[in-house]
């Protein structure tokens, strides 16, 4: 019994972490105050970038780079769009997800259904020896380590270093930034383009782990909008949104062991309850009846400039 | 420092709001520019600060001419401006924001290197502002003070402050005062933008007059109160008289009242206002005078207690009742909460006077909003957005909005930020309809303007209602120590 309750949570941890990568981009991106609405586009591009990249190279470190790379090509066109030449940041990121989408089953038609590299399981010496905790933490690919220390390191960066004290003023108020001498634009830029690579990479550990291989429709389907959902649901707080997606991931394991427990059930049933299950308990959570002590520590107001255009008077 | 305005023009498109402006500021004086709203006392300090070029002039500092272009770049050369509303970051920490805009914070912002220096600026000015708490939580005269702190930790040697005595307390206008004067006496120059005659008048060494962008005359030391007028206004505006009281029967009861929201909510209070009786609400900015305002009028639903029209139970019935019901409200910030900033004039008489056709008889819309531009003598035509009105003629749009025969407007700062003209063509506006027997309630930060019109004064202070009385019952100091939470 102890066994399957440390693999159930390994697995959670391991099938969540590109959402908690998507999702902690999208935070860096929306608390610098711009909405990346590309993210369901991206993901996909990135998994359909990083899967062929690594079939082609035998590198699944560079297919995720690489995906990484389209996703932040996609978020500078938000940020060249919405930051320097105005254009609302929501209608420029529906279309691109519209596009990226489109275009990841288009440019990938040829890759669909073929067995392709994946992450490897790289268990840590020593540590993978501790009982319990070396099965739960230490035996896990490299995304699911990097997904893992990215959550503290994203809270001490956002919260305790210079640029991170930036990050959160420009997305408060541009205005008041620009007055103290900060370039606003090229910091905004900054922080989507970053927030894209995560979302790319993100997309990656998608086609190369949790959802292997490319095919119409690959599994990462629909998790850019639960991303998107988690940022504004975890108060734009690192920590909180990485406590959502871990819900998700949750969710969505509990889907797999009930599937077998009710075989009469359509299978499709635990495959989509997670979405609305998860909206339920973000509605839930965040009702002031049940913002509680532990929920309301680490919850935030959102960025005041959020989605506005910076610009002089 | 000795800083030197020459020859400033500035054109925005046709419009011509500086001309030809030259003055002269020295080390260790403070400063005045005065004038009425509009007369390019905000433009010509922009250009000072560096956040708009002039058109064509020069900026001599010590005999040298300077050029910059942003505030950055003004702070470079020891130049820095706290503006009317504050530029700072409400979500953000009182540390956080003094640091933010220091060049050298380290890479871990640890900020402990800075708690004693800002502790120590405090002392100075003898400012107390908790460096944990957040901005949000700060009152307005709290938030200058974080402000001027910070200017000069980045080393500015001219200060300037717009309107600085705009919406703060009796106490803070104090200690601001002391700050300012301090520094002065440190060498550097502190100019103080305003269209409040007394705050200039007790503050200042020297007085720039500007009117219609143009330099109207300086003046130094003793002043005198009608020659800065005359220079202001081409004629002097006679002050505006209280109406005579017609005591009548009781209008709005409301009994135990409380209601969340601000910064200290509602807490049971109990009040009754009388036809054609003006009552003043003082207190300090949040203790709850606003959000009283609120409450009567039905926006906010009181989580306790009663509201009563004449016999009738208004509570919970929710704005719209309040509104048939002849209850009206002009908030302070009239462009997000009063008016629709992209509409035009007569589109707005559309909404609330012709809000029974579905297709718009435009022919009698222009006929009636021509009609309230002369009788309210709005500048501005019936087809200007509402966003280019200045704020006086958008009050005074607003008041062509009321019904005929309101029984009760409720007003939040009603001449916050309009100019003296405005504000006393406002005011006998308001007490005409005091004649027919409507009563009216408004909050305000001046409490000479509540001396001067009201009946009644009523101070909050945190949520609770601690004085109420006549104004010809209570003593000026007896205010200020209600308003100061002294019992």
């Amino acid at each position: 019994m102890e066994i399957s309750w440390v693999f159930f949570t390994a697995t959670i941890l391991a099938s969540s972490a590109p959402l908690v990568i998507a999702s902690l981009g999208e935070t860096f991106s929306e608390k610098a105050g711009v909405i990346n609405l590309s993210l369901d586009g991206t993901i996909l591009l990135g998994a359909m970038v990083g899967f062929v990249t690594a079939y082609k190279s035998g590198s699944v470190i560079l297919g995720t780079l690489v995906a990484g790379c389209s996703g932040a090509v996609v978020a500078s066109i938000i940020g060249i769009f919405s930051i320097f030449w105005r254009i609302p940041q929501v209608a420029i990121g529906f279309v691109l997800a519209l596009t990226c989408k489109d275009l990841a089953y288009f440019l990938g038609s040829n890759y669909t259904r073929i067995k392709g590299p994946q992450l490897e399981n790289l268990p840590i010496p020593f540590l993978s020896k501790i009982p319990v905790v070396g099965n739960m933490l230490f035996c896990h690919n490299l995304m699911t380590y990097i997904s893992l220390a990215l959550i503290p390191l994203s809270w001490f960066y956002c919260f305790r270093t210079r640029p991170g004290l930036i990050l959160r003023a420009v997305g408060e108020n541009p205005i008041a930034c620009y007055a103290r001498g900060y370039k606003v634009g090229k910091i905004q830029f900054f922080y989507v383009v970053l927030g894209g690579f995560l979302v790319g990479i993100a997309g990656a550990i998608y086609s190369l782990g949790v959802k292997p291989g490319w095919g119409r429709p690959q599994g990462a389907e629909g998790i850019g909008w639960i991303a998107l959902a988690l940022v504004i649901f975890g108060g734009w707080h690192p920590i909180r949104v990485a406590f959502g997606a871990y819900f998700f991931g949750f969710l969505q394991a509990l889907g797999v062991i009930l599937q077998n427990v009710w075989i009469n059930v359509p299978a499709q049933l635990f495959q989509v309850a997670p979405f609305p299950l998860m909206i339920l308990a973000l509605v839930l959570v965040n009702r002031p009846t049940f913002m509680n002590r532990f929920f309301s520590m680490f919850y935030s107001r959102p960025p005041e400039a959020l989605g506005k255009m910076f610009s002089l008077e | 420092m000795d800083v030197e305005l020459k020859h400033i023009h500035k054109y925005f498109g046709p419009v011509h709001a500086n001309k030809d402006i030259s003055i002269k500021l020295s080390s260790g004086t403070i400063h005045g520019i005065l004038g009425e709203n509009g007369a390019g006392k905000s433009t010509l300090m922009k250009i000072l600060a560096g956040y708009i070029p002039c058109s064509s002039g020069q900026i001599l500092i010590n005999g040298i001419p300077v050029k910059y272009s942003t505030p950055t770049e003004a702070l470079k050369y020891r130049i820095g401006m706290l503006y009317q509303d504050p530029l700072d970051f409400p979500a953000l920490k009182v540390l956080e924001n003094f640091v933010l805009g220091i060049p050298d914070i380290p890479f871990l912002n640890s900020q402990k290197s800075f708690k004693k220096m800002f502790h120590d600026l405090c002392r100075q000015f003898g400012f107390s502002i908790d460096p944990e708490s957040s901005v949000r939580r700060l009152t307005l005269g709290e938030r200058q003070q974080l402000e001027i702190i910070r200017l000069v930790a980045a080393g500015a040697s001219l200060i300037i402050l717009d309107e600085p005595t705009t919406g703060i307390s009796v106490a803070q206008k104090e200690t601001l005062f002391r700050a300012l004067r301090f520094l002065a006496d440190e060498g550097r120059i502190i100019v103080v933008v305003s269209h409040k005659l007394e705050d200039v008048m007790s503050l200042c060494d020297v007085v720039t007059v500007l009117g219609q962008g143009e330099v109207v005359g300086e003046v130094v030391q003793p002043f005198d109160p009608n020659e800065l007028l005359r220079l202001m206004f081409k004629e002097i505006p006679a002050p505006v008289p209280r109406c005579t009281l017609k005591c009548g029967h009781p209008l709005l009861w409301m009994d135990r009242v409380s209601a969340p929201g601000g910064r200290c909510g509602l807490k049971e209070c109990s009040f009754t206002v009388k036809e054609g009786e003006i009552v003043g609400l003082a207190g300090l900015e949040g203790s709850g005078q606003n959000l009283f305002l609120r409450v009567a009028s039905g926006l906010v639903e009181p989580t306790r207690g009663e509201i009563y029209l004449g016999k009738e139970k208004l509570t919970h019935k929710g704005r719209q009742v309040f509104k048939n019901k002849g209850i009206c409200f002009i908030p302070t910030d009239r462009l997000a909460e009063g008016l629709f900033p992209d509409l035009t004039v007569s589109e707005h008489f559309v909404l609330t006077k012709f809000d029974d056709s579905f297709f718009i008889p435009w022919d009698k819309v222009e006929q009636v909003s021509v009609n309230n531009i002369i009788k309210f003598s709005i500048k501005g035509d019936s087809n200007s957005k509402v966003s280019t009105l200045s704020g006086g003629n958008q009050q005074r749009l607003l008041l062509s909005l009321l019904p005929q025969n309101p029984k009760l407007i409720l007003l939040e700062n009603p001449i916050r930020g309009l100019d003296v003209e405005s504000s006393s063509w406002i005011w006998s506006y308001l007490q005409s309809f005091c004649l027919k027997g409507t009563a009216i309630v408004f909050s305000s930060s001046d409490l000479d303007e509540i001396f001067g019109v009201a009946h009644r004064i009523v101070v909050f202070f945190d949520g609770k209602i601690v004085l109420d009385s006549p104004l010809e019952e209570v003593s000026l100091e007896e205010v200020h120590q209600a308003i100061a939470g002294v019992t």
